[in-house]
């Protein structure tokens, strides 16, 4: 029993069956919700005040489109914090994904030859293969019971050192001829958005709709509150936990696809550190660590916050770029500290 | 009105017109307390009442908007709980304030660990069982507090506040989770501190234990003072009378159902490792009790019933046998289990009322996409049926009184329609006017059709309902009373196992 102060029982502001629901103003986020979209605001400003090259559509399909891979990522990341989970292994997946897909095209080439199919079914293969190691993930995190901390630390290690020996400690290169052909996924795009800015917002929407408007969604954050309530609740926890991990694989396949084109190999350094952009994405966005609370536009300003900051570095020429790690990391304790004042006087 | 007995003693410690304002709205009304050394002071009152309020001022945990909080006759030197036990006044909080991974010694001395710069583990652990001895507790220092029962933490949290010299005591409601056993070693314990010259304050929905521990009372409701008396000046009829603010009629609804027609068998069931071989049967209409220790295997049995552990042995719905491997084929069976733990299995505490009350159902709220209308309207209908009274719908659950909270997962099982409603400890930590209010609820259930099983410990709660009632022992039935043979005197001897004979009437199944 909690003897929260509640109001007289009789008084008019005790709500009854009679009341309307509550008015759209209640429903609007409040300001510290609103805190990660101010601060992406102010590097935007800061950002045009320091260079006038960095409102130019170049740089901002440049920053967007760099952002898109760990965008992807982190909104899947999104998922899986919410329903108290953690992936450490994403940024060796897509490492592993990407030297996988490769090596299965130029094995392919001979026989399907240089051609729309053979990218298909290299694309095929980096979702396939993400759907695979989310799966391993969720299934050692479900099944077997191990912390998702520990599982996905091993499988990191397992994934990097994998992609690793399949380069043979060096970088594994996409044929000549399927880089040319492959090239537009990333360097073009559809009414002059690249496409993998497109594929990203796409991600973005569908995983801000499934996180507020879908069982799925509702699921994550009943888990991530209190599991043991969602488990008298009716919820199949197990299941929604593993999907979680399954749709992050898929999400780092998707990513692998869009990064491939880009430079067109894959080595032991590849997506190196993309974890810990993408949590640190999905923590700056107001998502709380410990699992219960999700905010999927949040994750996407984050996203962009990092890059920018990164970007207005190397334009402005005001601090070195080399303290890129520095800035970005006094952000993230920033905004876990205003969390916490947050929820502290709530 | 009476006045309080006249003592010579100055207080200990006490409140001077105190009042207290969250927000907009005041919720103590210039409150005066005081506790005095060498005596019990019960405060009493439904949810809501301000108790709790009280106790926090009193512990240091909240300052008054206006009054005085005066120890010793001087203004209470300490403004932090911390403080507070500093200056000698301890609080026992319902949540334990415990470590639940360090063992008993080392959460006794948390904070003032004996030693210089390497711990003296040797005295720490003779002074917790010096501690715990004179307790008569056969609780282990070493023992961790994660693998204790309530009752052992409870008592942990009394060694605590020994340990800390307590001069005033606050107990929030420290029977709530104990048996009847260890509740009579509580009182020995507060009496001895009691004659020690401790000044307590205790807390319980329980009105038998004020009558028997308080030296005063104090009854609050809505935020004021409503009934000071001296030990002996008031009945327990009187005292629920004062804190409801009405004459109680019988709390309990008349007996009338029913029973229709075999709604749930259950054949040799067994929940290892506690509950063996259970049968049973369950009518439409019925309200079956479900009475036992705790400890007994009343929820073992009921969370297997409902596949939250792994059981063996046969259910059948309207005679046909049935597979229940998890809630939601339970559900899909029109079985439904009300947990005992509101707080921990029934109810995300930081998440709004509509988001709660449509979580196991919500495949009925729209696919893919869930309706928000269709949430909103559910709770409208909720809070109307069952007279769920929060300041704001959008408000976080753990936010509500407790009998709200219990009224809301009441709520959320019964928007599942299920036919066969399990209600564990459906009363616990809930005043008397929720209480009745919680009782007509569950008899509606059994008008309507339905077929509901009470399990709890409170006694009068049992027999007050049931049509029916099983008694569980050691994970067995011990017996089955119904009719006449369904008096207090025939459960508590099944419960104890006074009376072996008492299981040949489990025959007429």
């Amino acid at each position: 029993m909690s003897d929260i102060p509640r109001p007289d029982l009789t008084r008019a502001d005790t709500v009854r069956a009679d009341t309307a629901p509550p008015s759209l103003g209640s429903r609007l986020p409040g300001l510290s919700a609103l805190g990660p979209l101010l601060a992406l605001i102010l590097l935007v400003a800061l950002g045009a005040y320091l260079n006038e090259n960095f409102l130019s559509a170049g740089n901002i399909t440049n920053v967007l489109a760099r952002s898109a891979f760990i965008g992807m990522i982190a909104v899947g990341m999104t998922f899986v914090i919410t329903s108290g989970g953690l992936d450490l292994s994403v940024g060796s997946m897509a490492a592993f994904i990407a030297g996988v897909m490769i090596l299965a095209m130029n094995a392919l080439l001979p026989s399907m030859g240089v051609g729309v199919p053979l990218i298909l079914a290299g694309m095929a293969i980096a979702l396939g293969a993400g759907f695979l190691a989310g799966l391993g993930n969720g299934l050692l995190v479900t099944k077997a019971r191990i912390e998702p901390f520990i599982v996905t630390l091993g499988t990191m290690g397992i994934f990097r050192s994998l992609v690793t020996w399949l380069a043979d400690g060096g970088t594994i290169s996409l044929d000549f001829g399927v880089r040319q052909l492959y090239r537009p996924v990333y360097y073009s795009g559809l009414f002059g958005v690249a496409w993998p800015i497109l594929a990203f917002a796409l991600v973005a929407i569908a995983g801000q709709v499934a996180m507020r408007h879908t069982r799925f969604g509702r699921y994550c954050e009943a888990i991530g509150s209190n599991d043991k309530v969602a488990l008298y609740s009716a919820v199949n926890v197990e299941r929604i936990r593993l999907m979680t991990y399954v749709l992050l694989g898929l999400l780092v396949g998707l990513a692998t696809i869009m990064y491939v084109p880009r430079l067109g190999s894959a080595s032991g350094s590849t997506g190196m550190l993309w974890e810990l952009e993408a949590i640190a994405a999905v923590i700056i966005g107001g998502t709380a660590l410990k699992g219960g609370y999700g905010r999927v536009w949040g994750t996407v300003i984050g996203v962009l916050i990092l890059s920018l900051i990164d970007n207005i570095l190397i334009l402005a020429d005001l601090v070195s770029p080399y303290l890129n790690g520095t800035i970005q990391g006094v952000i993230i304790v920033l905004a876990v500290v205003l969390q916490r004042s947050k929820s502290s006087s709530a | 009105m009476s006045a309080a007995p006249e003592r010579a003693a100055a207080p200990v410690l006490e409140l001077v017109d105190v009042r207290k304002s969250f927000g907009p709205i005041e919720i103590l009304h210039g409150i005066d307390f005081a506790l005095h050394a060498g005596e019990v002071h019960a405060l009493i009152g439904e949810n809501g009442a301000g108790k709790s309020t009280i106790m926090k001022i009193l512990g240091g945990f909240l300052a008054p908007s206006s009054g005085a909080v005066r120890l010793d006759g001087k203004p209470a030197p300490y403004s932090s709980g911390a403080q507070a036990e500093a200056a000698g006044v301890v609080v026992i909080h319902q949540e334990f304030n415990l470590a639940p991974d360090l063992t008993v010694t080392e959460n006794i001395f948390l904070g003032r660990e004996l030693g210089g710069l390497f711990l003296d583990h040797r005295a720490m652990r003779a002074g917790t069982q010096a501690l715990l001895d004179e307790l008569d507790s056969p609780i282990r220092p070493e023992a961790r507090i994660r693998d204790l029962p309530v009752s052992d933490r409870q008592m942990v949290e009394i060694a605590k506040a020994l340990a800390r010299k307590a001069r005033v005591l606050i107990m929030d409601e420290p029977s709530a989770v104990l048996t009847h056993k260890e509740v009579e070693v509580l009182f020995r314990q507060i009496e001895r501190l009691r004659a020690q010259g401790v000044a307590l304050l205790y807390t319980s929905h329980r009105l038998e234990e004020i009558t028997r521990l308080a030296d005063r009372v104090t009854v609050l409701r809505d935020g004021a003072v409503v009934r000071r008396a001296g030990r002996g000046e008031l009945t327990e009829d009187g005292m629920a009378t004062a804190m409801v603010g009405r004459k109680l009629e019988d709390i309990y609804p008349q007996k009338r159902h029913h029973a229709g027609a075999v709604a749930l068998e259950v054949k040799g069931f067994s929940v290892p490792p506690l509950v063996k071989d259970i049968s049973f049967s369950l009518r439409r209409g019925e309200v079956l009790g479900i009475s036992g220790l705790v400890g007994s295997g009343r929820t073992e049995l009921a969370e297997g019933l409902v596949g939250l552990r792994p059981a063996t042995g046969e259910i059948l719905r309207h005679g046909v046998p049935v597979r229940v491997g998890s809630v939601r084929e339970a559900a899909a069976c029109g079985m439904a289990y009300l947990t005992e733990d509101r707080k921990e299995h029934g109810l995300l505490l930081d998440k709004n009322l509509a988001v709660n009350l449509t979580l196991s159902t919500l495949a009925r709220f729209g696919t893919p996409f869930i309706d928000a209308g269709r949430e909103e309207a559910a709770l409208t209908r909720a809070i109307g049926e069952f007279d769920i009274r929060a300041p704001r719908r959008d408000m976080k659950v753990g936010n509500l009184s407790g009998g709200n909270q219990q009224k809301l997962l009441l709520a959320k099982t019964m928007l599942g329609d299920p036919e066969i409603v399990i209600i564990d400890e459906p009363t616990r930590g809930i005043d008397v006017g929720t209480k009745s209010q919680i009782y007509a609820f569950i008899d509606a259930l059994a008008a309507e059709g339905r077929s509901v099983v009470v399990i709890s410990s409170d006694m009068p709660e049992i027999l007050g309902l049931s049509d029916r009632v099983l008694v569980m022992r050691h994970g067995r039935i011990a017996g089955e009373l119904e009719g006449e043979r369904l008096t207090e005197n025939a459960v508590v001897r099944l419960v104890m196992g006074t009376n072996e004979q008492a299981s040949g009437s489990a025959a007429h199944v």
